[in-house]
């Protein structure tokens, strides 16, 4: 197989693009489509500080990979989740990320850690206040990174969902006509209130397995399994189903995705904004000021019910 | 040639000289989801393997792991024996 663009041998081909490309071409492409998904959304410019949700997996460290080379000021977070030898391999991709390529870029990277924060891992915080670790994970990450971009006043914050996860998320939404979250599933959200930092998601535009060959091809050591947390997630079915699609029709999940983003940027204009509708409902939370919808918002609920059953 | 594999993490023993595409189709694994790695190299479907490479079938997909996953392996000769192959099961 050659590479579309030189000629010389390719080492990935895209179906869906019908197309095939040697490392040096490849990684150009990866580049044009993220500059272009940051254009098209008006995501952020050079001048803005970003940043970057790191987990120690390939998605994450390519996106600030990416970021960097591409000029961007780029830092990132990390939490430390306390899910023992998985969060330590992990943490250990990161900072040797960092160490290797971030640091020469001037970026800085942060760091939370939960069980130094709630006095517990996520196994055992969601354990003590009865629900389940994913969601006890998605509140509290979702928390941290808003909170340590309005502490440290980044203009953007950025994270790793690529094409194949916002595909197999308008799947499951679809299927169970959840609309209410369909008007929030945009690559770009505004900070619609005060205490909310504007949220992107640059690599809309490429599937997992291109950023997988992005990592392989520039070494970026990455985190290869799953959390153990997350066993029979829901995502991981619909994204098998719609892998199976797409082996057979290439293409398949691009037109999915960016068919619906295309439907959603021609709803009318008298529609009522995902701005308007946050400032309608949201207001600080009573003990650490963050948008809400409630009086104490989730994360504060759950860090005091955690309090309390640790203490009694 | 030896294949590694992940999610259970193993290595299968595979007769070559073989397609990278034929051997994910043996081993009922989709190219959108996988990356497939020889050596220190990626490797395009058109790409030929023969005994004596050391593959890595490297799975792409993050998000959890499946809840249920066994591994069957089988293994088969055809009439003339000139060829074996190792299939793999999920269910």
């Amino acid at each position: 197989m050659k590479c579309t663009k030189c000629k010389t041998k390719a080492v990935i081909g895209l179906p869906r693009h019908n197309a095939a490309f040697c490392k040096g071409c490849f990684n150009g492409f990866v580049h044009d489509q993220v500059a272009r998904a940051i254009k098209s959304e008006k995501m952020c410019g050079k001048e803005d500080r970003i940043l970057v949700a790191v987990s120690g997996g390939k998605d994450s460290l390519a996106l600030w990979d990416i970021l960097l080379k591409l000029g961007y000021r780029a830092d990132a977070l990390y939490v430390n989740l306390g899910i023992g030898t998985y969060s330590e391999q992990s943490y250990a991709k990161v900072t040797k990320f960092a160490e290797a390529v971030a640091t020469s870029h001037g970026a800085t990277l942060h760091l939370h850690t939960v069980e130094q924060a709630a006095g517990a891992g996520i196994k055992e915080l969601a354990q003590l206040i009865h629900r389940p670790t994913c969601s006890t994970c998605g509140t509290i990450k979702r928390y941290q990174f808003n909170r340590v971009a309005i502490e440290q006043q980044y203009d953007v914050m950025a994270t790793g969902h690529n094409l194949d996860d916002e595909a197999a998320r308008l799947l499951g939404n679809v299927l169970h006509w959840q609309e209410e979250y369909l008007d929030k599933q945009g690559p770009s959200l505004p900070a619609s209130v005060e205490g909310f930092a504007k949220k992107v998601k640059p690599l809309f535009r490429l599937s997992e397995r291109e950023l997988a060959a992005y990592a392989v091809l520039n070494q970026i050591d990455y985190i290869v399994e799953e959390c153990p947390m997350a066993k029979g997630s829901k995502m991981l079915q619909y994204k098998e189903i719609l892998n199976r699609l797409e082996t057979e029709s290439p293409g398949t999940k691009q037109t999915f995705y960016w068919g619906f983003l295309e439907k959603q940027s021609k709803k009318q204009p008298t529609a009522t904004t995902m701005t308007e509708k946050d400032r309608a409902v949201l207001h600080p939370c009573t003990s650490c000021s963050q948008p809400t919808t409630t009086e104490v918002c989730s994360y504060c609920k759950m860090m005091a019910r955690a309090k309390i059953h640790s203490t009694s | 040639m030896q294949v590694q594999l992940s999610h259970p993490a193993r290595t299968v023993e595979v007769k070559g000289p073989k397609k990278v595409k034929e051997l994910l189709r043996e081993l009922n694994l989709v190219i959108e989801a996988h990356l497939v790695i020889k050596g220190n190299d990626l490797v395009t479907e058109d790409e030929m393997l023969y005994d004596g490479d050391q593959i890595e079938i490297r799975p792409v997909i993050s998000g959890g792991t499946l809840e249920r996953t066994s591994l069957v392996i089988r293994q088969s000769s055809i009439v003339n024996q000139k060829s074996n192959f190792v299939s793999c099961f999920y269910e």
